[in-house]
């Protein structure tokens, strides 16, 4: 060892960057071992720093260098050349901290020498920084572990657009296995471009494997899956308030163990039932900013509060939330989208929004002369529930699929859409169809609204409908005509793959508008309420 | 696999209230097979060596159930605690409920005489009922559409077999069921039953204005499975006139449905009509509606769908009362109440499971010759040059050398002497026959002695007081 330090020492203190570097190669090769993926790795990166080193600040005294020097061998693998590696660096700091000014070569050599130092200080504090964010961060936003230079870095995807990667899939069953919620099995053949949603069928339910009288899983929450998965509760707002009821009912009828809180308790009695609930279909923005809202309310709760008088504030807690973000919201957006339907208006709308629906019929009863026309396409054909509530209003309807939309167009004044979910960088996540509706109507140069309430914007970040999507049952693409039905043997064409999407992102740039419960705003504007969110909360 | 953590279960159970209860109907008298049941009752008739009421005992506990509420007769009560079967097989916690066998209690009547116990929704099964049907089908229906009325019905088979005693060819004149159901299958629309009916089917209009389209079917078997609400309880309690489940309440909540009562908002007025009538129908909608909370109103408004499409109502017509059936294409379903359903299912239960054909305590020796479609139970005693064949030979029965058994089902305890040839037969409990008797398509009541070398040919011999019954 001190035969190999004395001769680091003296190639340093003699030779060039490149001579240092060929030195340690040459000592690696020395010791009869290839460089470690580590070794590369770092000296790639001071290669980097060196032209970085300039503007780098100085590094910390000598006892971060000291941690560094504990730090960095750790990561590495524990192989015989570790001891090189740690003979390495400790006589270059020392020789480097023992001489602080010298000459050109030693000082340029220095120099690289500072910049490992530096980059190693700069990976510490990056990953404690980013240990501390996670901490500090609540459940609103994921946390983002910073890449470490000697760690590959490590990005945390939702499960649910990670259905092809097997070891997601096992922490996903490991997880439900804990929860004793049961495992749903995807079916079919999945198209390759979607191949990492799921894509669950209608012939088996969520409930075939829980038991009848549902313990584990409180029966309103059985229920409110299977309502899910049949498709039965259908619809952001919809979808939200039925949650928020079910939660309602599970509040009522819990009681708190003894030795437990209230506020802790209650949060992971209703984990096991959100996972049940994506499960039986994922969850949409609107209920999970639901839940969070449910989740943050609980674990407010004072401690030292009885546990009727909790139950009965939670209860309010939902009531207001359903009553100010839904009811009152869609109040909001009527009365501010109304201004914007004027008399003779031909308006377009798309699909069964239960938003556009309010708006229209409250445009209606204050006497605005308007006349709709739905779009609608398969296989949902949601547009026929809008038909028949429209009609039964009054409204004067048209009704087309969507392959006749270019052909209707040119009679249309103003296209009004809903959304399932605004993203924050302006995309509108809405029924598949409507980027469609969006595209051809700028193309028509004829105005898109979009309809939204504050509480379905989320901070997810989507430029394209291919990274998180929702697969629905297959086999609802299947028609029978005439006695016969012509895709009946899909599975068994091995090269046949049918793909029921659910949603598609509509880009800022083809909506005109968005009225939301706070008013009428650009697409743009959307990560500004969310800021504005979250600074209130 | 079953999600239930049996360590923390009774503490998940007062967490929240259980959302189903079981009831089991056995206190029936199997009044359509009086020649097995005048000395056993019908819910411990063997069917491949189990107790009848083993069957759908078995099915509530494979689904998950933790306790039953069994109404039944004393002497069933007794064998539940003491029969090995009944007693170790079954892990629930059996609430049994006795009722006197002289009170001719009909099926609603029970439910009254219990209503106490029940504290929600519940599933009725008659002690009857053999199937593998996956019980979330109708289970969920009942959820999902917060049903007040699930059902299973199955379709029904044509029983082959001859059967004992059986002069003739079987009368067609079995009354048919009508089960009207709308296109999706799901939906129960109507249900009559042909004694019923004076000339026709007759629908009502407001029937025909909502679902046009209505498929009616007649071959199909009613399980006698039924998931109710807890207002139905209660609405029984209210109407002491409505005695049988199957005869006169599922009807009538069919018929319910399309109302106009139940239909309107404004049902207060109606009731000042006819005070009696009107209660009693307001009371079920009362008690159906009281529960129905505003946000669930909200989401169903906001919910984009609907359960028929061309006409102008919403999901469900505005209907509070809904009636479901699941209709089982493919599956075992048979309810044992005449003679030609228990031989049937004699013949295919066995099938059901993975025990052994022969009953490890069963002595058989080894020149008899035990067909692989047949059951012995234990303790049984099968001796030389012995064939059986397609047979099941019940607990405790001792056969002698050189009998021919074949399509039959022995009973418990029997004693077959040697020589005998039995074909197609029903050998009830304790039975004897005599040496080289010679008997086919018969029946042989239960305690029946027959004399040796007898001849018999589709007869069925019982005692004399069960004669006097009749």
């Amino acid at each position: 060892m001190a035969d190999s330090d004395g001769r680091q020492v003296d190639s340093i203190n003699n030779a060039t960057d490149e001579d240092v570097k060929l030195q340690e190669i040459v000592l690696a090769k020395n010791e009869g071992k290839e460089l470690t993926k580590e070794e590369k790795q770092r000296l790639r990166k001071e290669k980097k720093q060196h032209k970085k080193s300039k503007k780098d600040d100085k590094g910390p005294p000598e006892k971060e260098k000291v941690k560094e020097k504990a730090s960095v061998p750790v990561p590495s693998k524990p192989a015989t050349q570790s001891p090189a590696h740690k003979a390495a660096p400790v006589p270059v700091n020392a020789s480097a901290s023992e001489s602080p000014a010298a000459a050109e070569k030693p000082a340029k050599s220095k120099a690289e020498l500072r910049a490992e130092r530096r980059a190693r200080q700069d990976s510490d504090r990056a990953s404690k920084q980013g240990k501390k964010e996670v901490g500090q961060q609540s459940a609103s936003s994921k946390p983002k572990a910073t890449p470490n230079e000697l760690q590959p870095v490590v990005k945390r995807l939702p499960e649910h657009v990670q259905v092809d990667d097997p070891a997601a899939l096992k922490k996903l069953a490991k997880k439900l296995e804990r929860q004793q919620v049961p495992l749903r099995s995807d079916y079919g053949y999945k198209v390759s471009l979607f191949s990492h949603l799921h894509q669950y069928s209608r012939k088996n339910p969520p409930t075939q494997q829980i038991s009848i009288p549902a313990t584990v899983i409180h029966p309103s929450i059985v229920r409110l899956g299977l309502q899910y998965s049949q498709g039965i509760i259908a619809g952001s707002n919809a979808r939200s308030v039925a949650l928020l009821h079910a939660f309602k009912q599970v509040i009522q009828d819990y009681s708190t163990p003894p030795n437990e809180e209230l506020s802790r308790d209650l949060v992971n009695k209703l984990s096991p039932y959100i996972s049940f609930l994506s499960q039986c279909r994922p969850l949409s923005a609107s209920m999970g900013n639901a839940i969070k809202y449910i989740k943050k309310e609980i674990s407010n709760i004072p401690s030292q509060c009885k546990e009727e008088e909790a139950k009965g504030e939670l209860q309010a807690c939902i009531d207001s939330y359903i009553n100010e973000k839904i009811i009152l919201a869609s109040e909001a957006i009527s009365k501010y989208a109304i201004e914007k339907i004027s008399n003779g208006d031909v308006i377009l709308v798309y699909g069964c929004s239960s938003l556009v629906n309010h708006i229209l019929c409250k445009a209606f009863e204050k006497q605005r002369k308007f006349r709709v026309i739905v779009v609608d396409s398969r296989p949902r054909l949601e547009g026929r529930e809008t038909l028949r509530r429209l009609v039964k209003k009054g409204i004067r309807c048209t009704y087309v699929l969507i392959s006749a939309l270019s052909y209707i167009l040119p009679e249309v004044s103003k296209v009004f859409l809903g959304a399932h979910a605004l993203l924050a960088n302006g995309y509108v996540m809405s029924r598949v169809g409507t980027s469609q509706i969006a595209l051809v109507a700028k193309a028509y140069n004829v105005p898109v609204l979009v309809c939204c309430e504050t509480y379905k914007f989320c901070e997810r970040v989507q430029t394209d409908s291919f990274v998180s999507n929702e697969l629905d049952d297959p086999d609802d693409l299947i028609v029978t005509r005439n006695g016969k039905t012509h895709l009946e043997n899909w599975q068994t064409v091995k090269s046949l793959g049918l793909l029921n999407l659910v949603y598609d992102v509509t880009p800022p740039d083809f909506v005109d508008l968005v009225i939301t419960d706070l008013g009428m705003i650009p697409c743009t504007s959307v990560p500004v309420v969310l800021r504005v969110k979250n600074v209130d909360q | 696999m079953m999600f239930c953590c049996e360590s923390c279960c009774s503490f998940v159970l007062q967490v929240f209230g259980m959302e189903l209860q079981a009831v089991l109907m056995a206190a029936g008298g199997g009044s359509r097979m009086m020649d097995l049941t005048y000395n056993t009752p019908k819910p411990l008739l063997p069917v491949g060596n189990r107790p009848l009421i083993w069957y759908p005992l078995n099915l509530l506990e494979r689904v998950g159930f933790e306790e039953v509420i069994v109404i039944t007769t004393k002497e069933v009560q007794k064998a539940l605690s003491t029969d090995q079967r009944l007693k170790t097989d079954v892990k629930m916690r059996l609430d049994v409920v006795c009722i006197q066998e002289e009170t001719d209690m009909g099926t609603a009547d029970a439910l009254r005489h219990i209503q106490q116990k029940i504290k929600t929704d519940i599933l009725v099964v008659s002690c009857d009922l053999i199937t593998d049907v996956a019980l979330h089908e109708v289970v969920d229906l009942f959820r999902a559409h917060n049903a007040t009325l699930s059902m299973l019905m199955s379709k029904v088979h044509e029983f082959t077999d001859t059967v004992p005693g059986q002069k003739g060819k079987k009368k067609a004149g079995e009354q048919r069921d009508f089960v009207g159901v709308d296109v999706t299958g799901k939906r129960l629309l109507f249900m009559a039953n042909e004694a019923d009916l004076e000339e026709g089917l007759v629908f009502r209009k407001s029937i025909m204005r909502k679902h046009p389209r209505m498929l009616i079917k007649t071959g199909l078997l009613d399980a006698h499975l039924y998931c109710l609400k807890r207002s139905v309880v209660d609405f029984l309690v209210h109407n002491k006139s409505v005695t049988s489940i199957r005869g006169e309440l599922v009807p009538y909540l069919v018929r319910k449905q399309f109302s106009k009562f139940l239909n309107t908002k404004n049902a207060t007025e109606d009731t000042e009509k006819n005070q009696k009538q009107q209660d009693a129908h307001h009371n079920l909608e009362l008690l159906s509606t009281s529960k129905e909370e505003a946000l669930l109103q909200l989401a169903r408004e906001r919910s984009c769908w609907n359960d028929h499409r061309g006409d102008m109502s919403e999901a469900y017509h505005g209907g509070k009362l809904r009636c479901y059936v699941h209709i089982m294409e493919e599956g075992m379903c048979y309810r044992v109440n005449t003679l030609a359903a228990y031989i049937e299912a004699n013949r295919v239960v066995p099938k059901l499971f993975e025990d052994p054909p022969i009953h490890p305590t069963a002595v058989v020796t080894e020149r008899s010759l035990v067909g692989s479609d047949s059951i012995i139970g234990p303790y049984c005693q099968i001796s030389d040059k012995t064939s059986i064949k397609r047979s099941n030979v019940g607990t405790s029965s001792t056969i002698k050398e050189k009998v021919k058994i074949t399509n039959s089902i022995i009973m418990n305890g029997v004693t077959i002497e040697e020589g005998c040839n039995i074909q197609g037969s029903v050998i009830c409990n304790n039975a004897v026959i005599g040496r080289g008797a010679d008997m086919k398509y018969c029946l042989v009541g239960s305690g029946q002695c027959i004399e040796p070398e007898a001849e018999r040919t589709n007869e069925v011999i019982v005692g004399s007081d069960q004669l006097m019954e009749i």
